[in-house]
Parts: structure tokens; sequence; C-alpha cells
């Protein structure tokens, strides 16, 4: 007995080691499942007070650049609003339930991002106080940015859409054909349209947008530009699209944030009836 | 180790962390070169330090970092490979005569060569640990050894050129 005792105190380091890794790939492990609780990460409140300061800082070199993107985007919405206006002289009905908007907005800024790593995190400057909730899309007025993953008071953390565990259902916008985008890992710049069936006349130059079946993201939100349609070589069914993203990863800094006020009622709906809805 | 010398080597670490964290996160060369200064903070602590403590010592630096890239346990992992690997390699190259007690494997202390030899691998073992951890199940075995190696060799360049623009004058920081 005192024997193993000695033996295990001779190897104490190498014990301490492999207890560690263990607890490390634990911890990978459970951040990484997309429905996994995480326990700790940048939206800790220390962590994110520290990620915000460095964000105040980088991004006052950006300000000029943001002000523009917003200015451009305010001269589009206020051309939106005037056709909408309703005339006085003209009926007003009430809209019919498939009208009524089921998502609301908010606005963050974007305080921690990276986008060299197979998983790619944002931490974002808004929490629960705000009204973020985990499962929200995120997008800016270039494209789909990614999905919020947990929250904490102050602060939450989002998938990039340049994390290969994010898929975003799509669709082509001028053929309607549905698919899911998802990143491959490599280029920041690149994704790939999955699930696009041999059939389906495509070509370089169409675009990608939000298909609204996730319940995630309403419909018509830009994804991308297809750049390449090629064969698949591992599953001759489907066609190997590549996606240029149309968001600009390197410069994300402020975002918008989507929730869908219907998600509890049609998640539901899809647990009743087993089927199992990608985001 | 004194208070004072123990004082000094958290400062380091402090420091090394804060530039790894508000400088160098985003930071990678051609898409593959990542910067992991902060392994300087491991490297450079002495040799008679006990193996336990070191370890400790870094997988809780290797969890700050995690903190704030958003990769919580793979800088952890990595760092915890590196402070036991680091013990295994310090005994296979040491020199004839074997180190002198209070010595610490730095630059000035122990020459380029020697440094080299000895950082290098061990910076390649952690960029290996990491990029697996962050490739695991997507990228190839290509994309892995590609990032590690470069990484490595980009690491290996900053730590020596941050020893000999700060380490100079004193030899303890």
């Amino acid at each position: 007995m005192l024997r193993i005792l000695q033996f295990l105190y001779r190897i104490r380091a190498f014990i301490l080691f492999v207890f560690l890794e263990v607890v490390a790939v634990w911890m990978i492990v459970t951040n990484n499942s997309p429905q996994g609780a995480a326990f700790f990460n940048s939206s800790n409140a220390l962590v994110g007070s520290i990620l915000k300061q460095q964000a105040d800082v980088v991004q006052f070199f950006s300000l000029a650049d943001a002000n523009e993107a917003l200015t451009a985007e305010n001269a589009e919405i206020l051309q939106t609003l005037l056709a909408l206006q309703v005339k006085p002289d003209s009926i007003q009905l009430p809209l019919d339930s498939a009208f009524v908007a089921t998502y609301e907005f908010r606005g963050a800024r974007v305080i921690g991002n990276s986008l060299r790593f197979s998983q790619n995190y944002l931490t974002l400057n808004k929490g629960s106080k705000d009204g973020i909730k985990p499962g929200m899309g995120v997008f800016n007025p270039e494209g789909v940015v990614g999905r919020v993953k947990s929250v904490s008071e102050n602060y939450s953390v989002a998938f990039s859409l340049l994390n290969t565990g994010l898929m975003v259902s799509s669709k082509i916008k001028s053929t309607d054909v549905f698919g899911s985008v998802q990143w491959d890992g490599k280029n920041s710049t690149e994704a790939r349209l999955l699930f696009v069936p041999r059939h389906v006349k495509t070509q370089e130059g169409d675009t990608v947008v939000t298909s609204g079946f996730n319940a995630v993201f309403p419909e018509g939100i830009q994804i991308g530009i297809i750049s390449k349609v090629a064969p698949n070589e591992k599953d001759p069914n489907y066609l190997d699209l590549t996606v240029k993203l149309s968001t600009d990863f390197s410069k994300v800094s402020y975002v918008y944030l989507v929730e869908n006020t219907a998600f509890d009622e049609l998640d539901s709906l899809n647990r009743q009836s087993e089927i199992s809805n990608e985001y | 180790m004194n208070i004072r010398n123990l004082i000094s080597y958290l400062v380091l670490i402090l420091f090394l962390g804060l530039v790894q964290i508000f400088f160098l996160k985003n930071l990678a060369l051609f898409g593959v070169a990542f910067a992991f200064v902060h392994l300087l903070g491991i490297l450079i602590l002495p040799i008679s330090m006990r193996p336990v403590t070191l370890i400790f010592i870094a997988f809780l630096l290797g969890l700050v970092l995690d903190l704030f890239y958003e990769t919580i346990g793979m800088h952890a992992a990595a760092a915890t490979f590196l402070a036991f690997a680091r013990s295994l390699w310090l005994r296979a190259i040491s020199p004839t005569g074997g180190y002198v007690e209070t010595e610490e494997p730095s630059l000035s202390e122990m020459g380029f060569g020697w440094f080299l030899s000895y950082s290098l691998p061990l910076i390649f073992g952690y960029s290996m640990v990491f990029f697996t951890a962050d490739q695991w199940g997507t990228g190839g075995l290509w994309t892995i050894l590609n990032k590690s190696f470069f990484s490595s060799i980009f690491t290996c360049l900053l730590v020596i050129l941050v020893q000999l623009l700060f380490f100079k004058r004193r030899r303890r920081i």
C-alpha cells in the first residue's frame, strides 16, 4: 500500500497534468455544444467590461465608417417608410394574422470578435437587462452576422457565422431554392451553401438570403453571393456552392438583433411533431 | 525563489497576458501565423520550480486567456501540456553538468542556440494542441500543421525579440 502511495506521489505531476487536461477537454466540449449552458465566457462581467474598454478605444478610429454606413442605411429606410405611409384618403383594413410583425429588433455594439479560429464568437455590449435572449439572430446592414449563444446581465456572446457549428437556413433569391449556409473553417470571406440539389439551375452572382424557415431570421436578409458552382464530389446528389459573404467580419462594429416573438410557439410545435429544426 | 522574484515573475506574466489580449489577439500574419507571446511567461519560470506548481500556473494563465479568446479550454489544455512537457524537455536537453540551481531558462543566461532548441519545440507542441482542439472535426491535419508551424516560428521570433529588447539591462525583469 505504501509503495502504491509512494509511486503515486512520484508521478504526481503527471496525474495533475492528466487531470487538468481532462478538465480542459470537458470545458471545450461543454462550450461547443450549441445547446449546452456556457458556464463562463466573455459575457462574464469583468471580462466584458475589459473588452468594452478595449472596443471603446479601437472603435473610435472606425467611427467615420460606421457613421457613413448608418447614414446610408437611414436614407434607405426613409425611402421605404415613405412608400409605406398610408394616404389619408384610403381605407384602412386590419391586417391578417399572416402579416402581423412577429419580429422585434434591437441594436448592439460588438466589443469582442475573432475570425481566425474555426469556432468564432462575438461579444456584444447588451445583455438580458436590455432584452437580449439566447437564440436571437444577429445581423448588420451588410448581412447576417450570427446568432446569440448565451447572455449575462450586461453582455452577451454570439456565434459568428464564421463558426463551423452554426447553420443558417437560407435560399437562393432568384429561384427560391433553399439550403443551409455553413462555414467550412477556411476562408473568412467564404462559406458553403449546402443541400442544394443537383438539378437546380444556378450560376455565379446569384444572391443568397435567409429563408425565414428557421424562425430566427426574418426572410430576405442577405448572406452573400454565389461565387463558385461545382458538382459535389462527396455526395453527387447535391451541388457544391461557394458563397462570398456580404458581411465583412473584420469590420463588424454595430449590429442589430432580431427576436421572433412567435419562436416559442413554433419551437414547441416542432418539438411536438418531433422535427429538429436547424438554426 | 524569494518574494521579490516571485512578484517580478507575476508582473511579467500579467504584462505579457495583457499584451496578448489587447494587441495580439486578432493578429494572424497571412491567416496562419498566430502570436502566443504569453508563453514566454511560462517558458521563463525558473528551472528549479516544481512541475506541479508550474502546471497549475500554466493552466490558470491558459484559462484567463480563454475567457478573452472565447475558446474555453483550448488555451488551458495547450498551456497545461506545455508546462508538463517543459520539465521533460528541460531534462532531455540539460547541458553536461546539469543546471545551476538558480538558473532561469532565458536567452541572456543560456545563449541563443540553447534557447531556440528549448523554446521552439515547446511552442510547436503548444500550437499543435491548440489548433487540434480548434480544428477538431473540421479542418484537416494539413491545416493544423500549417498553422502550428508558422505560429511557432512567429511566436519564437517574438519571444526572442521581447527578451532582447526588454531583458537586456537587468537579468530579471
